[in-house]
């Protein structure tokens, strides 16, 4: 598995019950990029990610990050990822420089540069003057930031991105995507996020995959999957010739909102 | 470090490298420091959790001291009642735990704690020990209550060490049963209407109100099989020196509390697939 790629997914596949989100995937991630996994809501990109994360049991042999087998090396995958899941998750109890530290002793940051690594985490998410005020103050731009120097604090070669901006505003956005370009500029870290923001995607990333029931539909750079669709074409367009399909039409089947739907059946009990 | 202001910690951190027990203690560790910290910023729940304690020793204690309803042999009901109150008050912090991690399974915390290099036996003994931490923050205020009652406890160092040993192993056991809950009902609500219903029957099948003398046969069967009775049992040697028999009971408490932590561990996947 010892190969150049930061992310190699063979054959992936994942089902709950008798749904199946994630349909024979093959996907593979430059060291150095940043990739967009696109899709709507219940296309199986936040079961890949689970599955890279370690989060949900892959077959042995079917995800490497970084050469690492996920299904037989879990914790030493863990040590490569930093991960920001979809719902804002900083502990509102804590203070910001506490979340970052938390994070920082789970990952073993050694005690004498532990102080310094928090620090330069939530400097560079532009969080150092509110710092000890606890997260619950914070506004949802500022947590998803808070959990972005969570998962820098480790200096992870992969951060892995579940929908970082879905329910903040225009602005917090902005700002959210600005911090993650600094981190690339700096670091040269690999990033797989998801998204269905077409625009952002377009913008940010400089591979996309587009994903639909389960699989991957197509990829390539935005430039290139924009310029096959023909004139003035947008990802959405890509999208749409791709799956045959309209993002804002529900695909049915029972794939769409399958974690939503499991959760709220969870709630509901 | 300092040079990569644009990013995060630029420098490559090599982590710290662990064996099993190393990182079983590391994250037990971390929890514990993390709800202290949470105690620190709100301590109104110190108080909270304070007051039905208080009304059992001050209330119950105090009246059935008086009425002499329940016989202790020599020692004042309330001094008798004292530890149990304090395994009653940990109960009822550790029982809830579940709680906490469906929220943190409902708010994605779990999942980022799951992607962190720390198994997940690690993970579930951290919580566990947390438990046992606030519960023992919780057991000082009942103690200083109880002194300021007249309660006669000890002032042995070794004693009232051994005191927070058998309040963490104790707490732990139900923190990890409330997550094993957890992690077969899934849901916050079921999970509620359970510790509630749970609670009470653990706490009256207890000898923590009355010895297991007086207890019928059937509730003295429960009283053995019941962990609380001998975390009970202990904390009434060590603090107010009634006979006990500490090896059984500390030994019984880490055996139970290492199976429910492994049990606990074991379903904790169940709640973020």
């Amino acid at each position: 598995m010892g190969d150049d790629l930061a992310v190699r997914c063979t054959g992936l596949r994942h089902a709950f019950g008798d749904t199946v989100a994630v349909d024979d995937v093959d996907l593979s991630i430059e060291r150095g990029s940043v990739v967009g996994l696109l899709g709507p809501n219940g296309a199986g990109k936040t079961t890949t990610i689970r599955m890279i994360t370690t989060l949900l049991p892959a077959p042995p042999g079917a995800v490497a990050v970084f050469g690492v087998d996920v299904a037989r090396q879990k914790l030493a995958v863990r040590r490569l990822i930093g991960y920001v899941p979809q719902s804002l998750s900083a502990d509102g109890a804590l203070s910001g420089r506490e979340n970052v530290a938390l994070f920082a002793r789970l990952f073993d940051v050694p005690r004498k540069v532990r102080r310094t690594a928090v620090d330069e985490a939530l400097e560079s998410v532009g969080l150092t003057g509110v710092a000890d005020r606890t997260a619950a103050t914070y506004s949802g731009g500022m947590i998803r930031r808070l959990e972005l120097a969570q998962a820098l604090v480790s200096s992870p070669r992969l951060l892995v991105l579940d929908e970082p901006t879905i329910g903040l505003d225009p602005i917090a956005r902005a700002s959210v995507w600005e911090r993650i370009g600094d981190v690339r500029a700096a670091t040269g870290m690999t990033v797989l996020v998801t998204t269905h923001y077409m625009d952002e995607a377009d913008q940010q990333c400089d591979r996309v995959m587009l994903m639909h029931r389960g699989r991957i539909r197509s990829e390539g750079t935005p430039a290139e999957l924009k310029a096959g669709a023909g004139d003035d074409a947008t990802l959405e367009d890509v999208f749409r010739l791709a799956t045959g399909d309209d993002l804002g039409t529900d695909t049915g089947e029972g794939i769409r909102n399958v974690r939503a739907a499991r959760r709220t059946a969870r709630r509901l009990g | 470090m300092s040079a990569l202001r644009a990013g995060p910690p630029a420098v490559s951190v090599e982590p710290v490298h662990r064996g099993p027990i190393g990182l079983l203690v590391s994250r037990a560790g971390t929890m514990c420091l993390v709800e202290l910290q949470k105690l620190r910023h709100d301590r109104t729940e110190l108080v909270t959790r304070a007051i039905q304690p208080a009304l059992w020793l001050i209330v119950f204690g105090e009246t059935f001291t008086r009425l002499h309803a329940i016989p202790t042999g020599d020692v004042p009901y309330i001094d008798y009642l004292a530890p149990g109150i304090i395994a009653q008050s940990a109960l009822f912090i550790a029982i809830f735990y579940g709680i906490q991690i469906i929220w943190e399974r409902d708010a994605g915390v779990l999942a980022k704690l799951l992607v962190t290099p720390t198994p997940r036996i690690s993970l579930v003994a951290g919580k566990a020990f947390a438990a046992g931490v606030r519960a023992l923050v919780q057991a000082l205020v009942v103690l200083v209550l109880a002194a300021v009652l007249g309660v006669g406890l000890t002032a042995n160092p070794l004693r009232l060490l051994g005191m927070c040993l058998v309040v963490i192993l104790g707490s732990g056991f139900f923190c990890c049963l409330s997550i094993t809950i957890a992690g077969i009902v899934l849901s916050r609500d079921r999970l509620m209407g359970i510790g509630q219903a749970i609670t009470m029957p653990l706490f009256f099948g207890s000898n923590a109100l009355y010895p297991v003398d007086l207890m019928p046969a059937w509730l003295v069967v429960v009283n053995h099989v019941n962990p609380l009775g001998y975390e009970v049992d202990a904390l009434r040697g060590l603090l107010i020196g009634t006979p006990a028999d500490l090896v059984l009971d500390i030994g019984v408490l880490v055996v139970a509390a290492a199976v429910m932590i492994s049990v606990a561990a074991a379903l904790l996947g169940r709640l973020v697939r």
